[in-house]
């Protein structure tokens, strides 16, 4: 059984199949007539499809593009080019990107020949040459449009709307992106030449909705091999959030244990493993962050602060070499607990390097509570208002 | 003691081993088993922990004792992405689809070459790519396979192991969350227990743990480091057992070895805990006689140069002129400066003490008329006083603060600590802590 209940439990944005296939009809349907208006009678279109992740703007396009392909004529002409913002992270890979996937004739294999400027020359060109009757249709599909926006002088973008706008090859542009603010991005001659036709997906849920749907997708069908084991399975789904074969069944107990796993607050686990000097010098740092609001500080600064606690301790427990302390710091500065405020090439020396302190008054204290056999002088001093 | 692990989806013999191998990390193993099924895994891990936490070492060993498909790579060690990219492709595919990389491979290159030779060469496990000791600056450079790459490709797991926690790695418009699992830091007990491991094989198990027991209570407030306590324990059992050998004490004598030893462990966190001293003088140091050890020569001895006479003038004074305000040079260095009056604005805030702040910038003309104030014989401003200035600014005694284009006023910054300029004002009857403000 274990192979089905891992695909069960393995598509994310599955769970909103439901919520398209139920009330956004019409998006779909929206979409589907715009590109088949590309596809069949030879209209240039861009749309951008905006929502947060998760919201399923992947999975619309994708039974769109499903939809559309079915009908023998779309599927004998249309071309398809897809490109992401996270893998072609320039303008120069992009392009090269798009030669490759037309298969026009600068490509031989996998190598394309020629400049940037050649190649966009190259691609205008095969592009402009056709009309609305003559030449195929490319659907362009562009993931993480907001990436592409940081493009320099974003060319790409100006040339597909380009295209688009004038009377060249029919081409569609679809963009996906997960910033509302995404038309705020975009340079002035870009944005005239976008359609400024947008898609919005809201995921409205609320949490019964939520716990339904995942309900109905951890729901095991009839057709499940062993029935008494389906039986047991459906009965205990609430919300799953860890299922491995060794815990066939998902209590509550477990939901909670995940919870608590994916909660944590990693800053505090961290300060968990500090060494005593290491967390003296974090709350030495806390009081000059109290006393100064906040203004930065140095090792010596924190050095100086650590030694007027000491004097007020008669033990000679935690008196180290200022070599030693200077290391404490620097192990600190390794895990970003701390941060130098301006570059480390600035010619000053180290001890003298002004930092910042990246955690909260709250996080201390809660670590403190939780740090194992904290000494409680130290402890007192961290509690008390004043070093 | 460590308890069986127990996980019915795989082969006891394997589970048994796995637990030998990774002591006082259960909890953590069963959870990366659970996740490693022999089908899909979960696409994006994210381990973060501290140092020597046995984030690699847990991962590595059930890599290699369930035989699952992956490559370790390291981000410390690949310099470029393009390094990164060949390691991948050559693990998992072979030499020629390393060959395939382009010179300066993008990623969009990369995720091509892995589609293709997935397409041929099509696995029914998830493959895994570990990158371990991972560092925040170079994600946000593009510089690493990040979750992302496992959003573009399916059936492949990418693993990340770092020191700092995920909010740093998180790209801004945000990225698909990876599971966060937190490799705990070992307590004083489990130290204890691991440490233990490394016995001398002429020794009772008593004696070594009762040694590292003494070597966590030197070290254990100042570095929990599961690596450094390891070196430590090595370099100093022998002089451990010295007693033992010179038959002066015998095993159960606890008090006279922690006498011999304690000492012993003091020196060595002032030195090779700091890298003053290299492991092989620290145990060379071991073998001589106390009497012929005499001082260690740290790393930090080696800059008490010997300077000229007014060398360490000019060095005084340009100590006094950094962390002393210029308004205040008139009443150390005129003879006849008349009253001072002492308002209450010149009360000075401890915060802004010099010697917390740091060295300030001074012209040269101010320091030179320190000088010539406190040298006390007459000297002539002539070539070899302006050459020693420019050798100290090579010794790195002193900092120029200036641009090298201004020829005319140059500015330096005094680079020496308190302890160095007290040392050095000794040696020529000089009284600094007199003539400094922060200490009035």
């Amino acid at each position: 059984p274990c192979p089905l209940l891992c695909e069960a439990a393995h598509c994310t944005s599955g769970v909103f199949v439901l919520q398209i296939q139920s009330c956004k009809r019409e998006r779909d349907i929206h979409l589907l007539e715009l590109l088949r208006r590309t596809a069949l009678h030879g209209e240039s279109n861009s749309v951008l499809l905006v929502g947060p992740r998760g919201a399923g703007k992947t999975m619309l396009l994708k039974s769109v593009l499903k939809e559309l392909l079915k009908e023998k004529d779309v599927n004998k002409t249309l071309m398809q080019v897809h490109l992401n913002g996270l893998l072609q992270t320039d303008d120069k890979i992009a392009l090269k990107e798009i030669t490759r996937q037309l298969h026009l004739e600068n490509v031989v294999g996998d190598k394309v020949f020629g400049s940037f400027a050649e190649n966009l020359a190259f691609l205008l060109e095969a592009l402009k040459k056709g009309d609305r009757s003559s030449s195929r249709p490319v659907l362009f599909l562009l993931d993480e449009f907001d990436l592409f926006v940081h493009h320099k002088n974003q060319t790409l973008l100006y040339n597909l709307f380009d295209v688009s706008q004038s009377a060249q090859a029919p081409i569609a542009v679809v963009g996906l992106t997960c910033r509302l603010d995404v038309l705020e991005l975009l340079e002035k001659r870009v944005k005239s030449r976008f359609s400024h036709r947008q898609i919005h997906l809201l995921s409205g849920a609320t949490f019964p909705d939520y716990v339904q749907r995942v309900q109905s997708k951890l729901w095991l069908p009839e057709q499940f091999p062993d029935q008494r084991f389906a039986h047991e399975w459906n009965n205990s789904v609430k919300v799953g959030l860890r299922v491995t074969v060794a815990k066939p069944c998902i209590k509550p107990a477990d939901v909670l244990e995940a919870s608590r796993v994916c909660f944590a607050d990693a800053k505090a686990n961290m300060l968990h493993g500090l060494s005593i000097l290491e967390l003296c010098l974090i709350i030495a740092m806390k009081h000059l962050n109290d006393v100064y609001e906040g203004e930065p500080f140095n090792l010596q600064m924190v050095h100086n602060e650590f030694k007027k606690f000491l004097q007020r301790k008669s033990s000679t427990i935690y008196h180290f070499e200022p070599a030693v302390v200077m290391k404490a710091f620097e192990h600190l500065q390794q895990l970003e607990l701390i941060r130098p405020l301006d570059s480390p090439g600035a010619r000053t020396q180290r001890e003298f390097q002004l930092m910042r302190l990246l955690l909260d008054t709250s996080q201390i204290m809660e670590a403190l509570q939780k740090y194992p056999q904290c000494p409680t002088d130290v402890k007192q001093w961290a509690m008390s208002a004043f070093a | 003691m460590t308890g069986p692990l127990q996980h019915p989806g795989y082969d006891e013999e394997k589970l048994r081993k796995i637990a030998e191998l990774l002591p006082c990390r259960e909890v953590q193993a069963e959870l990366l088993l659970s996740l490693m099924g022999q089908h899909r895994s979960y696409p994006a891990i994210f381990i973060y922990g501290h140092r020597a936490s046995g984030k690699s070492h847990t991962i590595n060993m059930i890599m290699k004792e369930l035989e699952l498909p992956h490559v370790m790579v390291s981000c410390v060690e690949c310099l470029s992405v393009a390094l990164l990219f060949e390691q991948v492709l050559l693990s998992f595919f072979g030499a020629d689809a390393a060959a395939l990389l382009p010179r300066g491979p993008s990623l969009s290159d990369f995720v091509r070459i892995y589609r293709q030779q997935c397409s041929d060469s099509p696995a029914k496990q998830t493959r895994y790519i570990v990158s371990a000791k991972c560092l925040s600056a170079a994600f946000s450079a593009n510089n690493g396979i990040s979750p992302c790459f496992a959003q573009v490709e399916d059936n492949v797991s990418v693993i990340l192991l770092s020191e700092i926690v995920w909010d740093k790695f998180r790209p801004n418009t945000g990225c698909f969350e990876p599971l966060l699992l937190h490799f705990s830091d070992y307590s004083k007990g489990e130290l204890q227990q691991i440490l233990s491991k490394d016995r001398h094989p002429s020794y009772s198990a008593e004696f070594y743990s009762s040694y590292i027991n003494i070597l966590l209570g030197v070290f254990y407030s100042v570095c929990r480091d599961l690596r450094e306590l390891r070196h430590l324990a090595a370099l100093n059992f022998s002089k451990f057992c010295e007693p033992l050998e010179e038959g002066k004490a015998k095993e159960s004598d606890t008090h006279k070895l922690w006498r011999n030893i304690e000492p012993h462990l003091k020196k060595a966190m002032r030195t090779v805990y700091l890298r003053e001293v290299s492991s092989l003088q620290w145990e060379k140091m071991q073998e001589m006689e106390e009497k012929e050890a005499g001082a260690v020569r740290g790393l930090s001895a080696h800059t008490h140069v010997e300077l000229p006479y007014y060398s360490k003038f000019l060095l005084i004074a340009a100590y006094l002129a950094s962390y002393n305000p210029a308004r205040t040079d008139k009443r150390f260095f005129v003879k006849h400066h008349g009253k001072i009056k002492k308002t209450n604005f010149l009360k000075k805030n401890e915060k802004t003490s010099n010697h917390l702040l740091g060295p300030k910038p001074f012209p040269l003309d101010r320091m030179l008329a320190i000088f010539h104030s406190v040298v006390d014989s007459r000297v002539a401003p002539s070539a070899s006083i302006f050459s020693q200035i420019s050798s100290l600014v090579t010794l790195q005694l002193l900092n120029q603060a200036s641009h090298d284009d201004q020829l005319d006023a140059p500015k330096y910054k005094c680079a020496v600590s308190m302890d160095f300029i007290c040392a050095i004002s000794r040696t020529v009857n000089f009284d600094i802590v007199k003539y400094l403000y922060d200490f009035l």
